[in-house]
């Protein structure tokens, strides 16, 4: 990560954060409701199941088909993009995306970026990189817009904002936004942010936004919305800087229609978003407005990690659609911000490892239940009870044990008494006599347990050896062994 | 190595290289499931049909949305957006829908090209024009969108920076489905640089999951679907919808 620092990422203390969130009623109370209320969004778009799951199987198919060529399809996008004029931009690492828009920006002399929503450039954490550099970063998404307010980071990767009320807001408008009263009003809450940033649209240099899906075979950026800000941006300035994931593209254009009604569809219940931007190159000869100048920037950021192993692969199928936090127990009662990492929620837990490291991140994969909701609810099929299963594997298994696709941070839970408890415990069941002995002796020691078991006991009564093995209550039955 | 050379190694390095499912079996999966939902709705594609459709698609999206005749529309719509007190309305008059409408509007709404760069008058775009005109491409009954290929005379902000946008969309280009509309109009075939598909006013649901209107976009949107013109060389090929 070299020189840039990582302003908020410490994902380290989430066990105290999540504690501080579960002890908020208030927050609780607005993440309930809202997770409800996605929930129910969700339900009303999906009524036939058969064609829910039939659509599930297309996405998940779409997605492998385009993970199993990633690289020619990468390619076969930067050369359709390359010939339509766009600037295309490869990035290694978040430090390596940030150094390549500053250029972009310092080589525009720009001073003023307007931003559509993108999580990419969460990820990377762009604005306080340009701000550090003399470029200002506006955020026009409304809930983006509210959170940057707020100097927050996003507490959900659709509804960023989702964790504030109307009360907040109309005291961070009051405070922020000149000439603005208190107001509880939603209509006119939303007519103050597009005030505020009517002006700030036609006197951007540059306009930054993420990317939904491309379409290699005809070099198409596709972009989802609501608010019209992500084509405000995309559209009035005279750059446009789109940051994508390398996971995003996908072979053909007509591959992104049931991802699309997959997307909007689990993500906020919708059938489609208000509008559906698809941008496939800068302003040509004779044209009147669009950018005249489009760059890519290619992110990797530790998806070829994931996408090193067979199993993980799974991962990078994500079209981020949120479904799986709205329906997480995990996600509901701590909220957003309690996880540190800008992907919050099941599919935080699994691609955060990648973006950050195990060590960073090594609590995030124990923070589930496995209730499977999230892979049942996934869109795309990503079986991510399983993903987290293996992580915490990987977070326990020997930090030098060596293994075809090491992940960093490998061994970040590993602690050598757990390692020889369980060696032990596989000795003993591996050894019908040491396992004998050890029964004759935990049975009949039971009253020395103690009474405090560190975090079991925490919240459970102490474990304790039966009197009688099962062993010895069949054998008393006169059943054998 | 530069990184695209790094990437793509690590890529190659580790990728199947032959995907599970081939390229015409997924194609033919998709195909075949957008087929079998529009059979089993059992309702015609007949314009008239999907007409219907798209407007209580586009009314249930909070836009304002009619059926009128090709010889109707023009005056129809030049006395509701004098009534709605527009006096600036952007439209194209190389279009032929454009100069119908122009040649009915009253003298208190003023037709204004967009014939300058946007560079040229942006704070007069954003500040005096009410309304912006245009003329969809085709139309997607089952959400309600219009399909939006902004070119020279009609570019991208007109759909996007006035406070009411007014598109046309004759009921002769109207697919049924995204799917069918993508097929029908060979978009893999080549893309203009912008394609929009637009199926509301700006909203946004930002503020404790409550619906708002006007965010960004326009605050209206109104629709007119044209119902008697004859089909236009816009209908498209529709021998390439798969069977």
């Amino acid at each position: 990560m070299s020189d840039h620092t990582l302003h908020f990422v410490a994902p380290g203390d989430f066990k105290a954060r999540a504690r501080a969130a579960l002890d908020d009623p208030a927050l609780r109370r607005s993440f309930r409701g809202a997770m409800d209320f996605l929930q129910g969004k969700r339900a009303t778009q999906f009524p036939d199941d058969a064609e829910l799951q039939q659509l599930r199987d297309l996405g998940e198919a779409v997605r492998q088909h385009a993970l199993a060529q990633l690289p020619a399809l990468l390619e076969r996008l930067e050369t359709k993009l390359t010939e339509a004029g766009v600037h295309v931009h490869w990035a290694e690492t978040a430090a390596d995306a940030n150094a390549i828009v500053l250029g972009i920006a310092q080589a525009k002399k720009a001073r003023r970026v307007i931003k559509g929503k993108s999580m990419a450039s969460e990820e990377i954490e762009l604005n306080h990189y340009l701000a550090e550099h003399g470029v200002d970063c506006i955020e026009s998404d409304m809930g983006e817009f509210i959170v940057q307010l707020a100097g927050e980071k996003p507490s959900h990767i659709v509804m960023p904002a989702i964790h504030k009320t109307r009360g907040d807001i109309a005291e961070l408008f009051e405070a922020h936004i000149p000439g603005t009263r208190y107001t509880e009003d939603v209509d006119e809450l939303i007519q103050t942010g597009r005030r505020a940033l009517r002006r700030a649209f036609a006197d951007a240099d540059i306009g930054l936004s993420g990317v939904n899906f491309a379409a290699a075979d005809t070099g198409t950026l596709w972009l989802v919305e609501n608010e019209g800000n992500g084509r405000l941006s995309t559209t009035v300035p005279d750059t446009h800087v789109a940051i994508m994931g390398i996971e995003k593209v996908v072979e053909k254009l007509e591959h992104i229609v049931p991802l699309s009604s997959l997307l909007t569809r689990s993500a906020t219940g919708q059938a489609i978003t208000t509008y559906f931007n698809l941008i496939s190159g800068p302003r040509r000869d004779g044209e009147r407005d669009g950018p005249r100048e489009l760059h890519l920037v290619l992110l990797d950021n530790g998806r070829t990690q994931a996408y090193a192993d067979e199993q993980l692969r799974a991962t990078l199928q994500c079209i981020r659609c949120g479904a799986c936090m709205n329906h997480c127990p995990v996600y509901t009662r701590i909220g957003g911000h309690a996880y540190g990492t800008t992907y919050p929620g099941p599919i935080g837990k699994i691609i955060s490892p990648h973006l950050l490291g195990l060590d960073a991140t090594a609590d995030l994969p124990t923070a589930s239940t496995l209730c499977g909701a999230c892979g049942e609810v996934c869109p795309v099929r990503i079986p991510i009870p399983q993903l987290l299963v293996r992580l915490r594997t990987e977070a326990n298994r020997k930090p030098d044990e060596p293994v075809a696709h090491p992940l960093r941070g490998q061994g970040a839970n590993y602690t050598r008494a757990e390692d020889l408890v369980w060696r032990f415990w596989s000795g003993a069941f591996a050894h019908p006599r040491a396992y004998r002995a050890f029964r004759w002796t935990a049975t009949r020691l039971r009253a020395l347990t103690p009474a405090k078991q560190m975090g079991w006991t925490q919240h459970r009564t102490p474990l304790e050896p039966a009197p009688r093995s099962l062993s010895d209550l069949l054998r008393a039955r006169g059943q054998p062994e | 190595m530069s990184a695209r050379d790094a990437i793509l190694a690590r890529l190659r390095a580790a990728a199947p290289g032959v995907a599970a499912t081939s390229g015409r079996v997924l194609d033919a999966r998709i195909d075949t499931h957008y087929d079998t939902r529009r059979s089993q709705a059992g309702t015609a594609h007949d314009p008239h049909t999907l007409a219907h459709a798209m407007q209580a698609a586009l009314t249930a999206s909070h836009a304002d949305v009619w059926c009128a005749t090709g010889d109707a529309w023009p005056a129809q719509l030049a006395a509701r957006l004098a009534e709605a007190g527009v006096r600036r309305l952007l439209l194209d008059p190389a279009r032929a829908e454009s100069a119908a409408l122009a040649r009915a509007l009253p003298d208190t709404v003023a037709p204004v090209p967009f014939d300058r760069p946007i560079d040229a008058w942006k704070a007069d775009l954003f500040d005096t024009i009410d309304a912006g005109f245009t003329v969809a491409r085709s139309g997607i009954a089952a959400t309600g969108t219009v399909v939006l290929a902004p070119d020279a005379g009609t570019p991208r902000t007109v759909s996007l920076v006035p406070p009411l946008h007014v598109a046309l969309v004759h009921a002769s280009t109207l697919h049924p489905d995204l799917h069918a509309a993508v097929h029908a109009e060979r978009w893999h075939a080549g893309m203009p640089t912008n394609l929009v598909l637009v199926s509301g006013p700006s909203k946004t649901s930002d503020i404790q999951q409550t619906l708002a209107y006007g965010a960004h976009g326009p605050r209206r949107l109104w629709v007119v679907i044209v119902t008697d013109s004859a089909a236009r060389p816009a209908a498209t090929a529709r021998e390439d919808l798969p069977q």
